[in-house]
């Protein structure tokens, strides 16, 4: 990206982004019977720089740090804020694109704007200026990272076509540390990663992703680790999935939905309900399950390309 | 029903992927249960639950879920905001308990899945 479209990017976003946005919506609001002197420490406990001033559900002003600091430099007694605020309150509406509210800045110089509801009227939240810079630089990093992901997508879709074999097969490998709930999902998310770059259709990714996911658990949650093996072909995708042990004594039981060995503190999480195995069963064309008590199990999952036009929840 | 709006009609704080919310909403689905939502969700859902760690991150994204609700102002953990930004999965919090906040949602037009 060039500088010079990169400033056309902002002038974009200012239209496409609305004020509702990017505005914060927890307002920390003023009553107007509110002394000046109290003001200082209320800005600086919530570490805001001014407030709209509400007497009950009506917008009455909008007091600031220049009006304390106005009020301080002039040396005037104490008094209600109701009299230093200032009480040409200039809303704006949260439907309303962000230019609204950066012309309403330059034109009349304010701090801050009170956002309202243009049916209601009711007051949703307040922008300031550094709201605004703070959306538009978040939209913009988004923007990047989907550019990025683009590029990746492009130079890997026509990967299948673009080698010249009679047969083109991809393998993804992805550790997996046991008990390790800190990185547990890891493989099965950048194994999704990767097929979405390859252009495969989102709904067989999701469900090799979630079979993929639900195996892993069942490495990090019951085995000391294993390996996660990912074979893509044009026509299926086949996860074999192998641990080192401890092995599992009846494999007719653990199919049995519900049924689960897994410690107290694992269900507390949300895991170990006995879902885990029939899920995979949902999602894939084949599974198959093998296993030896001390030497480990293997998991074998497959799924044809064409079975993932059905959603897998049906 | 647009994610922004949801928050703004259930006053929802919103603590991660701040700029994901222009999304709409297919329905809801509320559980504990990692697997089961991993089972029953769909596509676009918004997530009721009160689970805190990181691993429903993987779970929302797994799914390509709209977003995660968590009840009664549970906090998440530190780790679990830093993945969501990453993985660019709204998490928003509510005072409700998750019986209320569905009942709301209800009302405002968010049906279940089935």
């Amino acid at each position: 990206m060039t500088p010079d479209n990169k400033i056309s990017r902002i002038q974009e976003l200012v239209y496409e982004i609305r004020i509702g946005e990017v505005m914060k919506r927890n307002v920390i609001t003023i009553s107007p019977q509110t002394h000046m002197s109290e003001l200082r420490s209320i800005l600086r406990e919530k570490r805001i720089s001014g407030a709209p001033v509400m007497d009950g559900n009506e917008l009455v002003g909008v007091i600031s740090i220049e009006d304390f600091i106005k009020w301080l430099a002039d040396r005037e007694p104490d008094c209600p804020i109701s009299e230093k605020m200032s009480k040409d309150v200039q809303t704006l509406y949260d439907d309303e694109p962000l230019t609204q509210a950066v012309n309403k800045f330059e034109r009349l110089g304010f701090g801050r704007f009170a956002v309202i509801d243009r049916q209601s009227r009711r007051l949703l939240g307040i922008i300031t200026k550094g709201d605004i810079v703070e959306g538009l630089l978040n939209k913009l990093e988004i923007d990047h990272y989907k550019e990025e992901e683009e590029i990746y997508r492009r130079r890997v879709e026509h990967f299948f076509e673009d080698i010249l074999a009679d047969k083109v097969v991809l393998l993804f490998q992805y550790d997996v540390a046991g008990h390790d709930f800190k990185r547990a999902g890891e493989g099965a998310s950048r194994l999704k990663a990767s097929l979405n770059r390859l252009g495969l259709d989102p709904q067989v990714v999701r469900r090799v992703a979630i079979a993929t996911y639900e195996a892993e658990m069942n490495l990090v949650i019951y085995t000391n680790g294993g390996k996660i093996r990912a074979r893509v072909e044009p026509h299926e995708i086949f996860v074999k999935v192998a641990d080192f042990g401890p092995g599992i004594p009846d494999i007719e039981k653990v199919l049995q939905p519900g049924y689960s060995t897994a410690p107290e503190w694992v269900r507390n999480l949300g895991f170990g309900a006995g879902m885990g195995l029939n899920n995979i069963i949902k999602c894939a064309t084949k599974m198959d399950l093998k296993s030896a008590v001390g030497r480990g199990t293997q998991l074998h999952i497959r799924i044809d390309t064409k079975d993932g036009a059905t959603s897998e929840t049906k | 029903m647009k994610l922004n709006e949801l928050v703004e009609k259930l006053n929802l704080d919103v603590r991660s992927a701040k700029s994901r919310l222009d999304f709409e909403v297919t329905g809801g689905y509320a559980s504990d249960l990692l697997s089961d939502v991993l089972a029953n969700s769909q596509e676009g859902n918004v997530w009721i639950t009160l689970q805190i760690h990181q691993n429903i991150i993987g779970v929302a994204s797994m799914k390509d879920l709209a977003g995660i609700i968590l009840v009664n102002n549970r906090e998440p953990e530190q780790e679990t905001l830093e993945k969501a930004e990453l993985e660019q999965i709204p998490i928003m919090i509510t005072g409700l308990p998750t019986f209320e906040l569905v009942g709301k949602l209800y009302n405002l037009g968010i049906a279940g899945t089935k």
